[in-house]
């Protein structure tokens, strides 16, 4: 699959005639928002591993496509707001209900492995646990940037430069800043000088700023509603 | 999964920014309302700098334009208090950016908490009115004055920061409200109102109040709230008038914001002349004493 360079609204492609570019777009949206919705049904509404994962699986199955985008309003609520409230209430009709779901459909667009996301459920901090709302947000944003690593990833191989993501990945991919090695260090392991260590560097971050704005302008539905995600995600807000 | 340290450092990665050659970002220094400040080393002049760069190159560019401002205003207020800058432009991602001064040192705020002497405090709060009183002569208003945005240097230097949304008098009133609650005059907090140099006094007051604390001497707690006063006319209507009120207190002088009782006029003539007083009263005891040994 080609690098995409410029990428349009999923919301917008989930309304095209293309049934190709609306499977897409569906398939796009389920990846962006399994995990956090995932996440956010365990945390906010106490459902058990088993339930949560029947109950993602069936929002963006039989939900999505009819009862959120289509009748979603750029006009009153960004998406993501938005699609956490859908999930509020699809999770509370759910429970008046009391059904199980059945698992199915969302595998063929998107495989969710959920024990995986059960197990970062178990990494995050207390603090962001007690912040239901925050906590959607900063899965989304972790969603946003696993999967803009792996497009960075992609982008280097296919260009022939697998060795500029390594330099990356062994500099701004460690959490630790006492573990994080020097330029000098990288250049000796990789066998490049100090120099071209810099350079790759900064490619690598040029580039991986220009796929996650691209990331989040598909993921936004209006030009505004991407310049105010996208100053909460770069500005202050990062340092809270 | 990428851990919250990973995002913060992805997140940093992603705004780093691009310059050229001539200047090496070392680290991040602080952040602002709309931008990011790094410390850099400017490899021409073989100095350590700031660079104040936004964190979104915005389409319509009213960012830009913002920072744009407060650079051209940093360039025309040539003043010990206010941050020089050296450089400005635009990353190859279309952020804009400039280059300034370096300063090292604390924000007002934590120094206030400190609980330095009030001595030492006024003479902090003397500076930041050169420095504002500086910029009204430019024509220039701050509208964003507080304890977070002055910085106090190594040397005890006190610089003003954070020009981003000072306002010159020929520029046009913003139709958002800019300032920060608890420091912004009533008329500031009404979006399109014309501010003049009386909203930067109210903020003065402001900021004095949190400078004196609450138990500061009446005649400064009066100043302060003349400083504050809702009604424009009835505040202070120069910084300079401030000033020489806040010296008078200083001096032990009379505040004209303070109608003080015949007992506060003497504790206060008292303490002004205290040596002097003490000598005289000394003179007269011996004087006393001297008589009544000579009388027996």
């Amino acid at each position: 699959m080609p690098f995409p360079s410029t990428r349009l609204s999923v919301v917008e492609r989930t309304r095209s005639s293309d049934e190709e570019t609306r499977r897409i777009a569906l398939a796009t949206i389920i990846e962006a928002y399994w995990k956090p919705v995932y996440k956010y049904l365990r945390m906010k509404w106490a459902a058990d591993p088993e339930h949560a994962a029947d109950l993602t699986q069936e929002f963006f199955t039989t939900t999505l496509e009819k009862d959120v985008v289509g009748k979603y309003d750029p006009a009153r609520a960004r998406f993501r707001t938005y699609l956490r409230l859908c999930v509020d209430g699809f999770a509370s009709n759910a429970r008046k209900s009391e059904r199980r779901l059945k698992r199915g459909g969302a595998m063929t667009l998107v495989p969710l492995d959920f024990e995986t996301a059960e197990g970062e459920l178990a990494a995050i901090e207390p603090a962001a646990a007690s912040d239901v709302e925050e906590l959607f947000y900063r899965e989304w944003v972790r969603a946003l940037m696993e999967r803009s690593v792996d497009d960075l990833k992609r982008f280097a191989a296919e260009s022939g430069r697998p060795v500029m993501f390594e330099v990356f990945a062994r500099y701004d991919l460690v959490d630790e800043p006492e573990s994080r090695p020097t330029y000098t260090e990288i250049a000796r392991m990789l066998n490049l000088t100090t120099a071209t260590v810099t350079n790759h560097l900064a490619a690598m971050r040029k580039q991986f700023r220009k796929i996650l704005l691209d990331r989040l302008r598909e993921l936004t539905s209006s030009e505004a509603e991407w310049e105010s995600e996208a100053a909460r995600l770069l500005g202050p807000a990062r340092h809270r | 999964m990428i851990s919250d340290r990973g995002i913060t450092r992805l997140r940093e990665a992603a705004a780093w920014p691009e310059l050229d050659a001539r200047y090496e970002i070392t680290n991040v220094a602080g952040h602002g309302g709309m931008g990011t400040v790094y410390v850099a080393r400017d490899h021409v002049l073989d100095r350590e700098v700031a660079v104040k760069v936004l964190d979104l190159a915005d389409r319509r560019g009213s960012r830009a334009a913002r920072l744009a401002r407060e650079a051209h205003i940093l360039a025309r207020l040539d003043h010990p208090g206010i941050v020089p800058i050296h450089d400005a432009g635009t990353l190859p991602d279309g952020r804009a950016y400039y280059v300034m001064k370096l300063v090292r040192g604390r924000r007002l705020d934590d120094v206030i908490a400190e609980g330095r002497p009030l001595a030492e405090r006024l003479d902090t709060f003397a500076r930041v009115l050169d420095a504002v009183a500086f910029a009204h002569a430019h024509g220039i208003v701050h509208r964003d004055l507080k304890p977070e945005n002055v910085m106090i240097g190594a040397f005890g230097e006190v610089f003003v920061m954070d020009w981003g949304v000072a306002h010159e008098g020929s520029g046009d009133v913003e139709p958002v409200v800019v300032g920060t609650p608890g420091f912004m005059p009533p008329e500031q907090e009404r979006a399109g109102d014309a501010v003049d140099p009386r909203a930067d006094i109210f903020a003065l007051g402001s900021l004095l109040q949190h400078l004196a604390g609450d138990d500061a001497p009446a005649p400064l707690k009066a100043i302060a709230a003349k400083a504050r006063q809702t009604e424009v006319s009835a505040r202070y209507q120069h910084v300079e008038a401030l000033a020489a009120d806040v010296a008078r207190f200083r001096n032990q002088d009379r505040v004209d914001a303070y109608r003080e009782s015949p007992l506060e006029r003497a504790v206060r003539f008292y303490r002004r002349y205290e040596l002097p007083i003490l000598l005289l009263l000394a003179y007269i005891v011996m004087r006393f004493v001297l008589m009544v040994w000579r009388g027996i």
